[in-house]
């Protein structure tokens, strides 16, 4: 395990652990199991080695992307000698054993642990956001569960948590499984959430226990996806969308992002990995907002203002020889714009000063669009689907109001907007499919890659080479292969060549990028950033795994794999589209000539532009 | 003012315990320990602060100083009074020196005197269930305790 501390090499996430074991270079070992005999790499756990002969052993604890804990001991199997049960996810196998997932004792064991469960787990399944998304629902019923043999706890234990604009918690639906404590502390090294007090009175609860709001949560949601039940949940502010809805003065947009669109289908029991781009559209109308718009539109004009931004900086570095701070960093994901306001408060100026496309969206529904439909703003209400929780928070950002109006009114995750659609009795996949409203539904499939880890990245380098070199990227069809992929931090470098003449002091230069999803690699980038030791020109940085494909919104469950599926979906569109480049999307011209004049000039400042807070990590003072 | 020197002694203090200690994060405890003996308190500014040395977050000191019910996160007095609450202290007269130390400190168990001299908690079995009833003022151990022996305890 190389260099790590035992400590450190006891919390690598359970899908890593193959490599490790590889690593050892022990020779295989020969066990049974349920009397069928098969042969393991030395170390492999019982629970991946019962998957290979087509046996699911119940888990409630593990997950691929977290550490092995073996807490929740619903896994237990027999293993022949061995005095007691044994959890399968935490046991190595190193010796040719013999193994039983399903005898009496077994069976008998693991009711009693989820009878326990049940005893403390508060509420009905029919009056919870997570009905039939549910693991401790889903286990219950594998197992048979048709009373409760230590009863069911009848009143509350703790108050719900509805500080946060983006996560709600209610901790009297924990079922103590510690896996929002190891996603917010090892994989997103955030360290909000965490066990405190001590047997009976143990729960998970945030440093002196205070409100969500008050703590340094970035609203990144990946504690939800995580969690088996219904303890963690997004704020979900659907009720007031359907007022709005419903409201005859109000006019309603809806702007949709790009991960949306590729995962939605999974909440309609469709295998990841299924675009619903303009089914999604027809639900949307079908519900009964006004106008539907693309955010990949807003995505593209972000790529223009910060292509601009970034060039402006090369300039004044290279040429002006002016202290400016370099490398720049990408300022789309308001979970990793949170956390850099709070780990990072002295490297604020590294952030592009560009608002996301989201909000850059809502500034311009309310002055542009307003304005061209004659329609009074404090009438316009606008929604973005995104697949996100932090966009919540990013909405009720007092600085968002550059419209004059609440930018953007209210933030929906995927989840919520598929329970919208399944409310009005609408099946997704089986609707027709329809396109975006114009004149700011036109999006590139450089927009539209802003989903996948990366993809501002290589939307960025679409624009920008050619802006300085004239020539498209050198690669075959537009596709900047280097910046894709999940490694957590990836690294590429573009040789700047024949520039034309206003570009002239790059030539010869060789840009450099970084591409970093995940706080926990957020903080390794921003390492280097602070130590000066970063030579990248331009970093791109999601807040979470994958990109906003994997974001605190999109539907549950999430992994490795579905992750991968999802980024091909986004990139098939792509590579589907006609508009492949956000500078020759014609509806972003339209609106650089009508309304907004130049990249970074007088208006763009103003709508497009924001700035950011510094905020600390001491909250105890 | 006063605060604002307390809490310069307090950083100065976990500086102190961190080079002796190491900034591993298995130096957690012993630094508690030193912090709480010290101050009688471990508090939210003290967690932070030990967290930032160590390079863990400041709500795994907090789960830590919460799994162990010697650590305050609230002030409490100077001295606390820990009373066995278990069956066999009970079934020794655990109820007559209740009875006499909130009567004594005109406060109830949990509390602690308005002065922030005492406070008075109930703890677990502490092994002595053949000398009961038992007490710990701080971290001394006093066994077979009575209410006539709780004058000379106290004054100690």
């Amino acid at each position: 395990m190389g260099n790590l501390s035992n400590f450190e090499s006891s919390r690598i996430p359970s899908s890593h652990l193959q490599q490790q074991i590889d690593a050892t270079g022990k020779a295989d070992v020969e066990i049974a199991i349920n009397g069928k005999k098969l042969t393991v790499p030395y170390g492999t756990s019982i629970l991946n080695a019962t998957r290979l002969v087509g046996v699911k052993i119940p888990t409630l604890c593990s997950h691929d992307d977290l550490c092995v804990v073996g807490v929740c001991r619903l896994c237990l199997v027999e293993v022949e000698g061995q005095k007691t049960l044994q959890a399968a996810c935490a046991y190595p196998i190193t010796a040719s054993i013999n193994i039983r997932t399903h005898t009496t004792k077994v069976r008998k064991a693991r009711r009693h642990v989820l009878d326990l469960m049940l005893r403390n787990h508060y509420g009905e399944c029919y009056a919870c956001r997570r009905n039939h998304k549910c693991q401790l629902q889903d286990r219950a019923k594998e197992h048979g569960v048709d009373f409760f043999r230590f009863g069911h706890i009848k009143e509350k234990r703790f108050e719900e948590d509805l500080s946060s604009y983006a996560v709600v918690r209610d901790p009297d639906k924990c079922v103590l499984c510690y896996r929002c404590v190891r996603t917010c502390i090892d994989m997103q090294e955030v360290g909000v959430l965490e066990f405190i007090n001590r047997g009976f009175e143990t729960q998970v609860s945030t440093f002196m226990n205070k409100p969500l709001a008050e703590v340094i949560c970035v609203n990144c949601g990946q504690c939800i996806n995580r969690c088996p039940t219904g303890a963690l949940r997004a704020n979900d502010p659907s009720d007031k969308v359907w007022r709005a809805i419903e409201d005859p003065e109000k006019h309603v947009i809806m702007q949709t992002a790009p991960a949306p669109r590729a995962c939605i289908g999974e909440e309609f029991g469709l295998e990841a990995g299924h675009s619903l781009t303009r089914e999604l559209n027809t639900a949307i109308r079908m519900i009964g907002f006004d106008q539907v718009f693309d955010t990949n539109f807003a995505a593209d004009l972000t790529i223009m203002e910060e292509s601009a931004e970034l060039l402006t900086r090369l300039k004044d570095a290279l040429v002006e020889g002016k202290d400016i701070p370099l490398p720049m960093i990408t300022s789309c994901s308001p979970g990793w714009v949170k956390f850099c306001e709070h780990f990072y408060p002295d490297q604020l100026d590294h952030l592009s000063t560009c608002k996301s496309p989201q909000q850059m969206f809502g500034a311009l529904l309310k002055t542009y669009y307003a304005e061209k439909s004659g329609i009074n703003p404090a009438n316009i209400v606008t929604v973005a689907l995104m697949p996100c929780s932090a966009k919540k928070f990013e909405c009720n950002r007092p600085e968002m109001q550059d419209s004059g109006h609440k930018d953007v009114d209210y933030g929906l995750t995927t989840r919520e907007m598929a329970q919208m659609i399944k409310e009005c009795g609408i099946h997704l996949p089986d609707l027709d499919r329809e396109d975006f409203d114009h004149p700011l539904g036109l999006g590139s499939g450089a927009g539209l890659i802003f989903g996948a880890t990366g993809g501002v990245m290589e939307a960025a380098i679409r624009t920008a080479y050619e802006i300085v070199t004239g020539r498209e990227v050198p690669f075959e069809g537009l596709n900047v292969t280097p910046v894709r992929g999940m490694e957590g931090i990836r690294e590429a470098s573009i040789l700047i060549e024949n520039p034309v003449e206003e570009w002239k002091f790059l030539a010869g230069v060789e840009l450099k990028v970084a591409i970093a999803h995940g706080t926990a690699n957020a903080k390794k980038i921003m390492e280097l950033v602070k130590a000066g030791k970063a030579d990248y020109h331009f970093i791109e940085i999601m807040a979470c795994p994958g990109g906003c494909l994997g974001g605190g919104g999109a539907p549950i469950p999430t992994n490795d794999e579905i992750r991968r599926k999802r980024a091909e979906a986004l990139y098939k569109e792509d590579a589907s589209l006609e508009v492949r480049k956000s500078h020759e999307n014609a509806e972003i011209d339209q609106i650089y000539e009508e309304f907004l004049g130049e990249p970074l000039g007088e208006r763009s400042h103003r709508l497009l532009h924001t700035h950011y807070t510094p905020r600390g990590k001491r909250i105890g003072d | 003012m006063r605060d604002q020197r307390t809490r310069e002694m307090l950083d100065q203090d976990i500086r102190r315990w961190v080079d002796k200690y190491s900034r591993e994060r298995s130096a957690l405890i012993a630094i508690l320990h030193n912090v709480h003996r010290k101050y009688s308190q471990v508090s939210a500014h003290a967690m932070e602060e030990i967290a930032d040395y160590l390079g863990i977050h400041p709500v795994e000191v907090y789960g830590v100083a919460t799994f162990y019910s010697f650590y305050n996160a609230e002030p409490k007095g100077k001295k606390i009074i820990r009373l066995c609450r278990t069956i066999s202290c009970d079934m020794q007269g655990k109820r007559d020196l209740v009875y006499a130390l909130e009567h004594r400190f005109g406060i109830r168990f949990g509390e602690t005197t308005r002065d922030g001299k005492w406070t008075l908690e109930y703890t677990s079995c502490m092994g002595w269930c053949d000398q009961g009833p038992a007490l710990f003022v701080n971290s001394k151990p006093y066994t077979s305790v009575t209410t006539e022996r709780l004058d000379a305890i106290l004054a100690e």
